[in-house]
This record gives C-alpha cells, structure tokens and sequence, in this order.
C-alpha cells in the first residue's frame, strides 16, 4: 500500500470527513463511520478523493465496504489508478 | 410480514460545501434530474431542500439494510416532494433489485428541516424476504 495514497487519503479525510478523531491518527484498519464520519460526509470524502486522484469511483464501489476503513480506501484507488496506468 | 425503519440527520452545510466545490458533478452522482430540478428556485439549487432529499434517500438505504458490500448508488433512490404534497420514492436499479430481495412492497417516508438541519424517517413494509 503505497504511503502517498494513504497520506493523501489521511488529508480528505481530515478536511472532509468531519470524523471525531484526527484522520491522522486513525489506524489504517479503524472503522471511519465508528470515527465519526457522517452519510453525507462520506459523498463529500468520496468527490475530494476523485478530484485529488482524477478519477471516478465506479457503481460498483459505492458501498459501505470502500469506505469502512483507511485501507480499504487506499485499496480501491490503486486498484482505480492503477488500472488506469496500464490501460 | 416484512416491516423496516430508518433514519438520517443531514448538516445543511455539508450539501452547501459540497455544492459550492462540486456542483453539478455532486448533484449528477447523488441526485436524479426530477430531484435537482424540485430543489431549485428559478436557476438557484437549495441546499437545504437537497438535504432534506439525501437524508430521506439515506432512511430508504436504511430500511433496505444492504450488505456492506452491496453497491447501491444515491441516485438510484429517487426522492420526490413536489410543492405541498407527500413526499414519496422511486426506487430504480440496485435499489430496486435489493427492495425485491428484502420482500419490500411499501415505502413511507417522513421529512423535516431547519434551516442547518433536515432529518427523515422511513418505514416499509411487505411480505416475508426471499
């Protein structure tokens, strides 16, 4: 899991993600929604991601698992920009 | 016999951030068209009657209970409220599918706001899930 992503996802976070704790000293397997983050504040953490990594999560990664965790976040955008890297 | 509820509680001013530093691409990815246009004056968009809408889209998810990994986009959960009538629900697509699942026949929904706030409940009913 590359270290930039994470630390960019750290930083939407703490801008967006209206979390009770700090984004930056999350564990990267600690529930975000157990951490404070809101419905709606996840749609905003979900639109920053896409406009800080150009690109679009698709359908199929709208569910509450892509979401969940830091990890599981920087997952889905290396699977994203990486699949973009070899197109 | 099925029965379901849920509920949401929206910050008006997280549509209003959202809006001002995504526009159109917010509402395209939350929002049907029927949606964004019963929440615009003349060519403004009201942030608040968009927040009202998402916390009642966020009341229907709850009462579908999808599994965390079940991809239900927020536009296929249509919010409708036109002026001075009950609000009530489209579902279309994974919404749809995951309505049938759950034996899903009916769909309440009730909604509220303030000026920083909006919050809904929604209840539904249907037979047994298959």
């Amino acid at each position: 899991m590359s270290g930039a992503t994470q630390d960019t996802v750290r930083q939407v976070l703490a801008d967006q993600g209206r979390l009770a704790t700090s984004a930056h000293e999350l564990a990267p397997s600690d529930s975000l929604y157990d951490a404070g983050m809101t419905s709606h504040a996840s749609v905003n953490v979900m639109l920053a991601l896409e406009d800080a990594f150009d690109i679009e999560f698709p359908d199929r990664m709208l569910n509450r698992n892509v979401f969940e965790t830091i990890d599981a976040i920087s997952a889905a955008l290396e699977e994203l920009t990486g699949a973009e890297a070899t197109a | 016999m099925t029965l379901a509820v849920g509920i949401d509680l929206v910050d008006v001013g997280d549509v209003r951030s959202a809006l001002s530093e995504h526009g159109s691409r917010y509402l395209g990815r939350i929002y049907t068209p029927r949606e964004v246009a019963e929440s615009t004056t003349g060519s403004a968009v009201d942030p608040r009657r968009l927040a009202a809408r998402f916390a009642a889209k966020e009341a229907v998810m709850k009462t579908l209970a999808p599994a965390p990994g079940d991809a239900v986009p927020w536009a296929q959960i249509g919010v409708h409220q036109p002026a001075a009538a009950a609000p009530w629900v489209q579902l279309t697509g994974a919404a749809q599918a995951l309505a049938r699942r759950r034996g899903i026949e009916e769909l309440a929904l009730s909604i509220s706001s303030e000026r920083e706030r909006a919050a809904a409940v929604a209840v539904a009913r249907g037979r047994e899930p298959q």
